[in-house]
């Protein structure tokens, strides 16, 4: 039994001393040669990320209400390569939606530009809130009001 | 008391009514595109369908928009998976060859389809005048802002969109367009001129469409 115990902690121990060493491998410049293709997918993961950000605001024409991020339509694909590529290029995001959109028009962006007739849309929800909130007043007086007076007439 | 609650209701009702009445005018289908009076996007894209004589073009050539600068050019997206496609087809083929001798350019372009299909495709529809090139990674169709096909882009001689239509053509929005644009061309543009008489016309090689 004991010998079993000291079995484990041998192995135990020698795993415990490999691991730095397999640290320092992969820091040395003869390793690091070979682990050179880890090192494109962290860039490709970046890109993916901010392919996906550009294309998340990007109507899919061909569907409804849809994002070309969210929609599998063989279009969207081809859009979300051409943001990918653009922005490999090194367009900023700006820059490819600019792109999108003088080709399709405003139309083409998921989340309308805040001038001219669109402030209608992003004023709005606090206008109607307001005028909600204006009639709960009333409301509430009116009815405050009048059970005062209906307590106060017998 | 009754008839201010009610002048108020209704008031409050107009706006709401007037915009959906103004959005039952509009068709949600119908997005106007940005791309008319600009300059047609440029592109070179290799022929897979060669089309009749005279309009015939090698197969596997390019075809590069710029060169035909100085004549009208008719692009028509169109897919062998595209219904609207083969209602537009035989008008189209039929327009192109009634104007094989003016100077206008007709070309199909294959939008999301295999050369394969979209050839067979043309021999079941009776063949078709005009060559067809292939736009494999559908950047062409995105440059000039396609929702689907079929779509057909009007240039004038200048390598302006002049006019775009969703959806098939119609032997008199051809007649119309084309005839106003060959019209517009400065006199001297020889009829029937193919990209090389054209080519001493060119401006020099305009960038990518985006303005």
């Amino acid at each position: 039994m004991t010998r079993f115990r000291a079995i484990i902690m041998a192995a135990a121990l020698a795993l415990g001393a490999a691991y730095p060493l397999r640290l320092v491998a992969q820091q040395s410049p003869a390793a690091s040669a070979t682990s050179q293709a880890p090192a494109p997918t962290m860039a490709d993961s970046v890109l993916d990320a901010r392919t996906a950000a550009v294309a998340e605001q990007l109507r899919c024409p061909v569907c409804q209400g849809e994002s070309i991020q969210d929609s599998p339509s063989e279009l969207a694909q081809q859009m979300r390569d051409l943001v990918r590529e653009q922005l490999k290029a090194g367009k900023t995001p700006n820059e490819v939606r600019a792109y999108f959109v003088s080709k399709y028009g405003e139309w083409i962006l998921l989340d309308p530009r805040p001038h001219g007739f669109n402030l209608v849309l992003y004023a709005a929800p606090y206008l109607l809130l307001l005028a909600g909130l204006g009639v709960i007043v009333v409301a509430v007086r009116r009815w405050t009001g009048g059970a005062q007076t209906k307590s106060a007439g017998p | 008391m009754n008839w201010k609650r009610a002048a108020i209701a209704s008031l409050a009702a107009v706006p709401v009514i007037a915009l959906f009445a103004w959005g039952f005018t509009k068709d949600p289908n119908n997005i106007p595109s940005p791309l008319p009076g600009r300059m047609a996007p440029d592109f070179s894209l290799a022929v897979f369908a060669p089309g009749q004589p005279p309009m015939a073009l090698p197969v596997g050539d390019t075809v590069h928009l710029a060169k035909l600068r100085g004549e009208v050019v008719v692009l028509n997206f169109w897919a062998s998976w595209c219904l609207s496609c083969r209602d537009e087809h035989r008008t189209l083929s039929a327009f192109a060859k009634r104007y094989a001798d003016r100077p206008v350019h007709f070309l199909g372009v294959l939008y999301n389809d295999r050369p394969a299909p979209a050839i067979s495709w043309i021999d079941e529809m009776g063949g078709q005048e005009y060559p067809s090139v292939n736009d494999v990674d559908a950047h062409t169709a995105i440059d000039y802002g396609l929702y689907g096909v079929p779509e057909t882009y009007f240039i004038d001689g200048n390598g302006r969109v002049a006019f775009k239509q969703t959806g098939p053509v119609t032997d008199a929005i051809l007649t119309h367009e084309v005839d106003s644009l060959i019209a517009a061309l400065p006199a001297g543009t020889r009829p029937g001129g193919s990209a090389d008489t054209a080519a001493p016309t060119l401006a020099p090689a305009k960038t990518k469409g985006t303005p």
